[in-house]
């Protein structure tokens, strides 16, 4: 892997005026962005920002309508994945694209263009794996392995191409703290063989920590160029959202007596062949307070938000109690007649639909609770549009949600406007019970702290919050107690007071076992 | 130089409303390409398939009763497919719908009463939607392919139809015909007006699309159609069943497929036979996504289907082709309908290469 062949200052890769249209909508808008190896160099932006589709044009994915893009001063034109490869561009993307039956050698070989027999692959592999501090066994099934672990396997399937720019796209957002940790070093030897890489993420403490230079984006033009080591965290968030982010206020929360949410023991077999079962879950929330549930990504929060919503029904009734009732056989309609409102993880296609209106999205969660204010003619249960259309005016105001035309197609807000809108929706139920999956996952600074001042008020105001999130910082900022989840168990839950990252980690490395997590520990 | 098919930022209302149309004027230009290469006059055989029928008024009953039975399916099917559960067996529950509607007419010829009626058509909708269970328990309970059973379940219904008619019902003075008496008068479903021929089956069509236009525009059971179609998850995050929806869907669109059968024989046939369906249960498929899943269109589209059959008939004796021109022309007009749709979502740009790259080189 002796092949970098850095040419100091010079760019490796740089775009001039790159631009890309999809109608009279501009998605990327004229940027200028220079890679020079050896550096790691963070692009970051919030969603809609155009970061996905530069991405894409520079791993061509996506041809750009304008511009140019320069390989060693040169300008080159990449057509396809292939040629970006071939040029000396690897990725590694968010979403994998294993399959899960075969080895990972064998899925290494599927991405190879060239044939090339498998036994080399696994040799070589094994020896990438190995040399960059990346574990992996090359003849395991990808089935068996880790989120983390199958990251590995995209990584060495880059490297093999011996790239010399390399694209992560949000890589750490599906690692424990731990494998992040291993990950930046494998990161910083690459950056030290003269390769650059191009780093995508929404953690701006990551950004700062680990990389030499920044662009950000703002509406598809680059808004700041800067060294993110000398700024805050809030200055890069600025520069993001245009402006200083609104600072969480203090939560300040005093929890009061009356247990409105709780599980007694809750084990729920797996429901899918791909789904965690949940074992011997206990938790209260209590009114007035946030409890969070931490943990990473897979190890039965879904399952456990389907069993609080009642989207999955349990056998015992007392299993799952909502305001002093038990409801483990209610369905999510009676649940929200109880006064529980719910944010599942999934925006599109279960939080809402895309290709209904905004206000036809109101319907979807409420039309039982607002049945008086939504509903008339009795059994023919007609809709009152106007009433329906009124509501979702209110949210879109209390939440700030970004839209436009009067009641769009919720498919057409960005992922950061649409959550804005998802939790405005049960808020402005004023639930006395509130569970919500991943509140910020994929959105913007700016709407995450807005999402998280409205879930710390409505505690405020009574009622009890329950936060599932992958999101250590988040959880800090608003939780007045936290619990980790880790194959499908849940952990006593702590005092954020006096809750470390340290042991929420090793807690994140299972629950029972501590060896295992203190070994994790020491490592990092 | 190539072709490009790119997602539109929002569908296009202006090809959602062209598209059929342009469907059509395809549809025609295939089909007059297709008369020419049998070797006949494109135009005037084009005149007497879609012009001709519709200048008399005998003609203009006939595809009142033509499209009655269309109209009728497609409107139940708008319920179905709009909520993702693909019932293609319309055809089997239209005749399972006649079969149960000629119990008593064929049973107890002699009884006549004014509610003799409207228990054959209550019996007819029963019919149509006990058949359609059959389908929606296998998918509901059993998780098994409602597309197979259900359409598996069309052959059985109409070799029973051939069994009854020439077994247990055949008509004893009918010279061993395979056929069941004739209805009586008050088991005859009557004209819409005094010498027409158009029974009230087109009426009953036209309240059926209008009462399922208002349900799944304007109450809740439509939004829990619309929602649950879209996706399940979301459906039940809503805490609507997709369950329950299975048996609705079909048990609703059994229903009027049933009500379109026993119209059809109380009505036009008069009797039952071998056959009694031109395949109105599949042509309402076509019809349906015409409509796109719209009652209202559905009207329209089930006009224009109604008028391939007749223009079949028509093609049969006035230009001497067989009527199996009319299944042509209704594969036509499904494919245009489904290939002009993509225009909605997606636009097709003309790229070229030659132009690409000289910007390349001017860099």
């Amino acid at each position: 892997m002796a092949s970098s062949s850095s040419t100091g200052d010079a760019a490796l890769l740089s775009t001039e005026g790159l631009t890309k249209s999809f109608g009279s909508f501009k998605a990327c808008d004229g940027i200028d962005l220079s890679i020079a190896g050896g550096e790691i160099h963070a692009l970051l932006g919030e969603n809609g920002a155009g970061k996905s589709t530069l991405v894409k044009m520079l791993f061509g994915v996506l041809e750009p309508s304008a511009g140019a893009i320069r390989w060693r001063g040169d300008p080159v034109a990449i057509r396809s994945p292939a040629a970006a490869r071939r040029t000396g561009i690897g990725m590694v993307f968010q979403h994998f694209s294993l399959f899960e039956a075969l080895t990972v050698a064998e899925n290494i070989a599927l991405s190879l263009d060239d044939a090339v027999p498998i036994e080399r692959i696994a040799k070589e592999a094994a020896r990438l794996s190995r040399e960059y501090g990346l574990p992996l066994d090359p003849n395991a099934h990808v089935a068996d392995l880790s989120v983390g672990e199958r990251q590995r396997i995209e990584i060495v399937r880059t490297l093999l191409q011996k790239p010399e720019l390399i694209i992560l796209d949000e890589p750490t957002s599906v690692l424990t703290p731990q494998e992040a940790d291993r990950l930046f070093e494998t990161l910083e030897q690459l950056r030290g063989e003269g390769r650059a890489i191009l780093y995508i993420s929404h953690r701006l403490e990551e950004v700062r920590r680990i990389c030499d230079r920044a662009t950000v984006l703002r509406h598809g033009k680059v808004t700041g160029a800067c060294d993110p080591r000398r700024e805050t965290v809030g200055s890069l968030a600025g520069m993001m959202v245009g402006g200083e982010v609104e600072g969480i206020a203090d939560s300040g929360l005093s929890p009061g007596e009356a247990v409105l949410v709780e599980t007694r023991a809750l084990s729920v077999p797996a429901q899918t062949p791909f789904s965690i079962s949940l074992e011997d879950v206990t938790l209260a929330v209590r009114s007035g307070e946030i409890l969070a549930i931490a943990g990473v990504a897979g190890n039965g929060q879904s399952e456990l938000f389907d069993v609080l919503s009642g989207e999955t029904l349990v056998a015992d009734a007392a299993a799952v109690r909502i305001d002093g009732r038990d409801a483990g056989r209610l369905s999510i309609s009676a649940r929200r007649l109880l006064g529980a409102g719910f944010v599942p993880e999934e925006r599109n296609g279960h939080g809402a639909v895309g290709s209904l209106a905004l206000s036809q999205n109101v319907m979807l969660s409420r039309h039982a609770s607002d049945s008086r204010a939504y509903l008339a003619g009795g059994p023919v249960r007609m809709l009152k549009e106007g009433s329906v259309r009124e509501t979702a005016r209110r949210i879109v105001a209390a939440m700030d949600v970004r839209k436009s035309g009067e009641d769009p197609q919720a498919s057409s807000l960005s992922g950061g406007n649409l959550q804005k809108f998802i939790v405005g929706r049960e808020l402005d139920r004023k639930p006395r019970v509130l569970v919500v999956n991943q509140p910020t996952w994929g959105v913007d600074a700016g709407a995450a702290a807005r999402i998280r001042q409205a879930l710390i008020e409505r505690a405020r105001e009574g009622a009890a919050v329950l936060v599932i999130s992958q999101d250590l910082d988040e959880i800090f900022e608003i939780a007045t107690r936290i619990a980790v989840i880790s194959g499908g168990r849940l952990s006593k839950a702590e005092p954020s007071a006096t809750m470390t990252r340290e042991r929420i980690g090793r807690l994140m490395g299972g629950i029972q076992g501590v060896d295992e997590g203190t070994e994790l520990a020491d490592a990092s | 130089m190539r072709l490009e098919i790119e997602r539109r930022a929002t569908r296009s209302s202006l090809y959602a409303a062209l598209s059929p149309f342009i469907a059509l004027a395809l549809t025609v230009v295939a089909g007059g390409i297709m008369f020419a290469a049998l070797g006949k006059d494109p135009f005037s055989a084009l005149y007497s398939f879609f012009i001709a029928p519709l200048t008399s008024a005998w003609s203009l009953n006939q595809l009142a009763i033509k499209s009655a039975p269309l109209i009728l399916i497609a409107v139940g099917l708008s319920v179905c497919f709009s909520s993702r559960n693909w019932n293609i067996g319309a055809e089997g529950q239209f005749i399972a719908g006649a079969l149960m509607g000629s119990i008593l007419p064929v049973m107890a010829p002699d009884w006549t009463s004014p509610l003799l009626l409207p228990i054959i058509l209550v019996l007819g909708m029963v019919g149509g939607a006990l058949y359609a269970a059959i389908p929606a328990i296998l998918k509901a309970e059993f998780n098994a392919n409602e597309i197979l059973s259900s359409l598996m379940l069309v052959y059985v219904a109409q070799l029973f139809l051939d069994w009854t008619v020439r077994g247990p019902w055949r008509d004893p003075q009918g010279f061993n015909f395979p056929q069941t008496i004739q209805f009586s008068d008050s088991a005859t479903l009557p004209p819409i007006y005094a010498g027409g021929a158009a029974h009230w089956g087109f009426v009953f069509a036209l309240v059926a699309a209008v009462v399922t236009w208002f349900m799944l525009r304007r109450t809740l059971k439509g939004f829990e159609i619309r929602v649950l179609g879209e996706s399940s998850r979301a459906g039940r995050f809503a805490g609507f069943s997709s369950r329950r929806m299975v048996y609705f869907s079909f048990l609703f669109s059994g229903a009027l497929a049933g009500l379109a059968g026993i119209c059809e024989v109380s009505g036009a046939i008069n009797q039952l036979q071998p056959v009694i369906s031109p395949g109105y249960g599949f042509t309402a498929i076509i019809v349906a996504f015409l409509g796109r899943l719209n009652p209202l269109s559905i009207v329209v589209a089930g006009l224009v289907l109604g008028l391939t059959y007749l223009g079949g008939e028509a093609a049969q004796i006035t230009i001497g082709l067989s009527e199996k021109v009319a299944r042509v022309f209704q594969g036509f007009l499904l494919f245009f309908v489904l290939g002009c749709d993509t225009l909605i979502l997606y636009r097709i740009r003309l790229v070229s290469s030659r132009r690409a790259s000289g910007e390349e080189a001017a860099q």
